[in-house]
């Protein structure tokens, strides 16, 4: 991205490779652009978001290196099942690292086996090519066991970066499954106290609550806004928002969010939208859309369709349910927590019935015509229950496009032929 | 009205040309290192009033030549309609796809399945596979269909089997037997592919491959039942663009 001022003193204070991160940015910027700005009827409220992004490894990064410099710590992750709300709590800031580009891959295939997802390559080849600010500015990185991918990788991972803790995921919807969420829930507590030097309290973990619980409702109305036809805002954009909120301070991202809603809202009310009203409007669903892989959604609206929304960990899936902030002590938070952590329906959990009817309910609301169901290659828990979304929903009459791709433009003229020729079969 | 349509393929680029309901001019030209300039010339012969281009060079000469733009799963569908009014499978094999599509009564698209990220089994491996046997395309598909038996290769990447078929004759295997595995071979992979949607009624195949006989042969004993080939079958998504350029809404 295009920095507006000159952060390479920083950037080499954090030991990022200053060639290589030259590099990226200058690739980003153009695909940014391309992406991006170049769409139509933009919101006047995304200006925000292009700020955040132009600043993405700039302004951000000196707001983080800063905060340390204050003695707040700040804690990293890749996954929407680890709860920032306890690191909100104990004054750290929560940031997700770098995960969706193809970089690297070269020097991650040293560690990883070639047939591993590109989320996995990506965060190894950032890590290893010093080219992630975010990883670089963290005190500590924490990596849940969801997948078999990641927990494999976490092993050598963890020997990449500073300190880092390994939290253990259930794959069971069951008591015990529960119990095990907690478990890890309060020994990440434990560890998140022990790098901050502060005590959780009750006062200040139902502050935290309440400031994630406003961001997630922030994006919660987004998400409805986007049910209406014409569509207020594209899905490459509602796809951003839901992209910096990963990477964002919290308050203010819930502010900008809010604002542009209110946009969106009179947006509505005047019938004024991104694309034609009757454009085929298509839900996404499956695997998580890291920054700045935007491939699949930008075929998808470059072929005349409209993304209406996101059932993924960048998006829905990531973003539902409050947390009940309602607790004396921090355990019974904590319990809490787990209650709002524990329904999110990722496909390591078995059976997963309930991301099957997530996925009806979320293409009802947003009266999305048909589905594609995107999955990482190698991805095996999202690329198993592709084949039972596939088959159940088009048994229910309701289109379904399967795509397995990665970062690499290898197949972009191939995919666009079949989301061209799915959304001709929308269009009937 | 002359309604053209024009298929861009990435070997061939096919122009077929309607008016009145009869098909007037039909072409086809290799593609080249240069296929706009390609498309010019057989444009120029047509002189179109309505145009509607597929294949892969689709939006290359949509920015260069006024016309509609459609996916070749849309043309080939609206090309078997109008050739075989019961097809409710399609076939198509290009010289870097394979596509097999679903049509529901009405003869819209119901489901389709294509290869992403390998070309293996279509148009350009047989043809690199007969070129590595010293054989014409012609000669290949006729030295499979009358081969008494066939020799298995096991690579499907077009590099691969073509190494492996040259140690193969190098050790003296029969090339016709040689000829009759690889055809068997696309014909497996591609049923594999139309069996994910195969429902009742008729199978209809077209695209450049369907031009041959052994993969028609086996094609259809892989399916088990008959494979419905038009006489030419290479030219199906160009005749389904003009059809779409003759009606009002393409």
């Amino acid at each position: 991205m295009s920095t507006n001022s000159d952060y390479h003193s920083m950037w080499a204070n954090l030991g990022l490779d200053l060639a290589k991160h030259d590099a990226l940015l200058g690739a980003l910027g153009q695909l940014y652009q391309q992406t991006f700005l170049a769409q139509r009827d933009r919101p006047a409220g995304m200006a925000y978001f292009d700020f955040v992004m132009s600043e993405v490894h700039g302004l951000r990064i000196k707001e983080l290196v800063d905060a340390r410099a204050a003695g707040r710590k700040v804690v990293g992750s890749f996954c929407v099942y680890v709860p920032e709300e306890l690191i909100l709590a104990l004054d750290g800031v929560s940031v997700g690292l770098c995960a969706g580009a193809e970089f690297g891959f070269d020097a991650a295939e040293q560690y990883l086996p070639r047939t591993t997802c590109a989320l996995i390559k990506s965060f190894f080849g950032f890590a290893l090519e010093k080219v992630c600010p975010y990883l670089a500015a963290c005190d500590l990185v924490v990596g849940e066991a969801t997948c078999d991918g990641k927990k494999k990788a976490y092993e050598t991972f963890a020997g990449l970066v500073g300190r880092f803790h390994a939290m253990d995921m259930p794959q069971h919807h069951s008591p015990e499954g529960r119990a095990l969420l907690k478990a890890e829930f309060l020994k990440l507590a434990g560890e998140l106290e022990e790098v901050t030097g502060r005590r959780l309290e009750p006062a200040r973990l139902r502050a935290a609550i309440a400031t994630v619980n406003a961001r997630r409702a922030a994006l919660a109305r987004l998400a409805r806004l986007r049910a209406a036809d014409p569509a207020p805002i594209s899905g490459l954009d509602a796809l951003l928002v839901n992209q910096v909120a990963f990477y964002d301070d919290p308050v203010r991202f819930t502010k900008a969010v809010t604002d542009m809603c209110d946009e969106l809202e009179r947006r509505v009310a005047s019938g004024e939208g991104v694309a034609p009203k009757g454009a085929p409007r298509i839900l996404l669903s499956g695997c998580p859309m890291a920054v700045p892989n935007w491939k699949v959604p930008a075929l998808v609206e470059q072929a005349g369709a409209v993304i209406v929304g996101e059932e993924s960990c960048v998006g829905e899936r990531g973003a539902r349910n409050l947390v009940d902030a309602t607790g004396e002590t921090v355990e019974e938070l904590i319990d809490r927590l787990v209650d709002r952590y524990f329904q999110i329906d990722c496909a390591i959990y078995t059976p997963n019935p309930e991301r099957l009817d997530h996925v009806r309910v979320m293409r009802h609301d947003l009266r999305a015509d048909g589905i594609i169901h995107y999955a990482l290659q190698f991805c095996t828990p999202y690329q198993m229950e592709a084949i039972g979304v596939e088959r159940q929903l088009e048994a229910e009459a309701v289109p379904v496009l399967r795509i397995e791709t990665d970062y690499g433009a290898e197949d972009a003229g191939q995919l666009r032929t079949r989301i061209e020729a799915f959304i001709e079969r929308l269009r009937g | 009205m002359l309604a053209t349509g024009l298929d861009i393929g990435s070997r061939t680029v096919k122009l077929v040309a309607i008016e009145g309901g009869r098909v007037v001019l039909e072409e086809v030209a290799e593609t080249t290192h240069d296929p706009l300039g390609v498309c010019h010339r057989l444009l120029d012969g047509a002189r179109p009033d309505r145009l509607v281009v597929t294949g892969y060079g689709r939006h290359l000469v949509q920015r260069h030549v006024e016309a509609e733009a459609v996916t070749e799963i849309r043309a080939a569908a609206a090309g078997a309609r109008h050739l075989r009014p019961a097809a409710r499978t399609v076939i198509d094999i290009g010289g870097q796809d394979t596509k097999a599509i679903a049509l529901d009564d009405q003869g819209r698209v119901r489901k389709f399945e294509m290869n992403d990220k390998c070309a293996a089994g279509t148009g350009r491996f047989l043809e690199v596979m007969a070129t590595a046997l010293a054989y014409t395309l012609d000669e290949f598909a006729a030295a499979a269909c009358s081969a008494p038996a066939a020799a298995r290769v096991n690579s499907m990447c077009t590099v691969f089997a073509e190494s492996e078929v040259v140690s193969l004759v190098a050790r003296r295997t029969p090339r016709d037997q040689l000829a009759l595995g690889i055809h068997a071979a696309i014909a497996e992979r591609t049923a594999a592919m139309a069996r994910r949607l195969l429902g009742d009624g008729e199978v209809f195949f077209c695209g450049g491959v369907a031009r041959n006989g052994c993969v028609r042969a086996r094609l259809a004993e892989e399916l088990g039942r008959p494979v419905h080939t038009p006489d030419n079958p290479q030219t199906v998504a160009a005749l389904g663009c003009a059809l779409l350029a003759g009606d009002a809404t393409p």
